[in-house]
């Protein structure tokens, strides 16, 4: 058996004339979080959707841990777990009902523990239409995880969740991983993926613009790093000295702020020149170009490979 | 097994639970039957000898045609199917549990009915009991297929409103539960036929009442089954788990042969 957990080969799929995904390649190793980026209509949902057996493709192989999607529906289920975007329960069911439905259909032990690791123990009784956004969507994971699936399909796992939720869903996904479920995350949130995804694969209109760590992605980018530096006498506010790799120069408020293909020579040519001046150091940042930065970068600009 | 107890036992509560079931499966036919016992005893008296029978097939229309499609409707529009079917929950569990659960409602209702209508209305109880159960069987297996069907096909509620008032609305007047259909002129008595009321109200008539019916009582329940078979049928074929995936077996118009075997019974007799 492969040891991709997901594959995907040159996979399409067109509604009409439009075409939502267009020939595209990746896989997903076991154990990986691995993200799905892309602004709206780029072919995320459609490729998770494929993926979850809930459309055809109109053209390549999909598989996850072997299966086959479409034509191994029976199996599917018992293999991934999945957070629908969208509220995926009636109105009136309760947690503790919810829980009880979807593990008698998984064939497991009702999963109690779940719940109340996620903190939905004091609404077992509470019906899904009257939880908020935040409890909805923790339910969601429980059950998506509850019959212990290898892989787990999140779509947007955290949109509309403040902060404190939205850390518990974060330590519940590094769990998963430590166990050595395969994640596989469609997100719009960028800060979300650098931290949460071991690889990202970035769509733009169907088709694969980048893929690749978050480190390697923004690595090849424009590739500038943003040097920030605030002294007391401001002499480099005032300096016209070219320091090497900076493409650009800026000040913002009190800092300095230079854009640099090389860190290291620049900084050492900034040191020594407010050593020169006499000027002492107060703050001094080093910002590495983000993977949201790259995202608009691409999205941006297109190119799509 | 144990699924289907699970599921079953949480569409049985959501019968109750959920307001507007409620009202449908209970308030309102027992609602209406106190009221038309009171006014119609004293208007129609001639309405309490099919009480009984009337109030029944109106319980069971209540609860399966108005209150069985629009939760299916709702199912599918809010992605509640699409998170049913990844975890496996079959088609037929979707449709065949709702619909076994809402014809338990409507049984209860029917019973409650047939029981208390002879002490506070002086009506005719049924003269075989076991006819008016298994009847009472019939008649929401029938009418259960038909509001699944409707759920099934209509693209939004008030699609499903339209679609149950047209078998709703016709079974009040022309399917002899609020007027003897040989008081009807011929062609309203055709369309009557139409309706599956019709044919439960004979069947009720002829075999739990003892009453003398237009249409032979076991034909009727033969066409009573049929239509309830057809529906059902058609109902798991054009089955759509999905409204966003365009992608489906057959044209809804198909659900039009649902009406097949009513419109044979409305040739024949």
């Amino acid at each position: 058996m492969s040891e991709a957990a997901v594959q995907v080969v040159n996979f399409r799929k067109r509604y009409g004339p439009v075409v939502a995904v267009d020939n595209i390649s990746f896989e997903v190793s076991r154990g990986e979080i691995f993200g799905l980026l892309g602004p709206n209509g780029a072919g995320k949902t459609s490729t998770l959707e494929a993926l979850e057996g809930l459309r055809s493709a109109d053209g390549g192989t999909l598989r996850v841990m072997g299966v086959d999607p479409t034509r191994e529906a029976h199996k599917l289920r018992d293999i991934i777990g999945v957070q629908l975007q969208t509220s995926g329960l009636p109105g009136s069911m309760t947690v503790r009902e919810a829980m009880r439905f979807f593990c008698a259909y998984h064939r497991v032990p009702e999963r109690v523990d779940l719940l109340q690791r996620l903190g939905l123990s004091e609404k077992m009784s509470a019906q899904y239409a009257t939880l908020s956004t935040g409890q909805q969507r923790r339910l969601s994971l429980a059950l998506a995880v509850a019959h212990n699936p290898p892989v787990v399909f999140l779509d947007e796992p955290t949109a509309g969740l403040d902060v404190a939720t939205r850390i518990d869903l974060h330590e519940m996904m590094r769990e998963l991983r430590a166990t050595g479920t395969t994640i596989v995350l469609a997100t719009h949130d960028m800060a979300e993926a650098e931290k949460m995804c071991d690889r990202v694969a970035i769509l733009l209109r169907g088709r694969i613009a980048a893929i690749g760590t978050p480190r390697e992605l923004t690595a090849t980018g424009s590739g500038f790093t943003k040097v920030s530096v605030r002294t007391e006498k401001g002499s480099l506010t005032r300096s016209d000295a070219a320091f090497p790799g900076v493409a650009r120069k800026t000040v913002q408020e009190d800092y300095v702020v230079y854009f640099t293909t090389s860190v290291g020579a620049t900084l050492s040519a900034i040191l020594a020149h407010i050593e020169a001046n006499g000027d002492p150091l107060i703050d001094l940042r080093v910002e590495r170009p983000t993977l949201e930065e790259r995202f608009l970068e691409i999205t941006n600009g297109g190119g799509a490979r | 097994m144990r699924a289907f107890a699970t599921h079953f036992a949480f569409e049985f509560r959501t019968g109750l639970r959920d307001k507007n079931l409620l009202l449908l499966n209970y308030l309102f036919p027992l609602g209406f039957y106190v009221m038309m016992g009171v006014m119609m005893g004293q208007i129609n008296p001639l309405f309490i000898q099919t009480m009984i029978p009337a109030m029944a097939v109106f319980a069971i229309l209540s609860a399966t045609v108005l209150g069985l499609p629009n939760p299916l409707v709702e199912g599918r529009e809010n992605g509640v199917f699409r998170s049913f079917k990844i975890n496996g929950v079959p088609s037929l569990s979707i449709l065949s549990i709702p619909a076994t659960t809402t014809a338990f409602h409507a049984i209860i209702a029917c019973f409650v009915i047939a029981l208390t209508a002879k002490p506070l209305f002086s009506a005719p109880a049924p003269v075989n009991w076991l006819a008016f159960a298994l009847l009472c069987v019939l008649a929401a297996f029938t009418c259960a297929g038909l509001g699944a069907l409707i759920g099934v096909v209509s693209a939004n509620t008030r699609v499903t409103i339209l679609w149950s008032q047209l078998i709703y609305l016709p079974s009040m007047m022309l399917s002899g539960m609020m007027v003897p259909t040989s008081m009807l002129p011929v062609a309203l008595r055709k369309v009557g036929m139409l309706l599956p009321s019709t044919y439960a109200m004979h069947a009720f008539q002829g075999l739990a009442q003892g009453q003398t019916t237009d249409i032979q009582p076991w034909a009727a329940v033969g066409i009573l089954v049929a239509g309830g078979i057809l529906a059902f049928g058609l109902a798991l074929y054009l089955f759509s788990w999905d409204s966003r995936n365009t992608t489906r077996r057959g044209h809804p118009a198909l659900a039009m042969l649902a009406l097949l075997p009513y419109i044979v019974g409305a040739v024949i007799f």
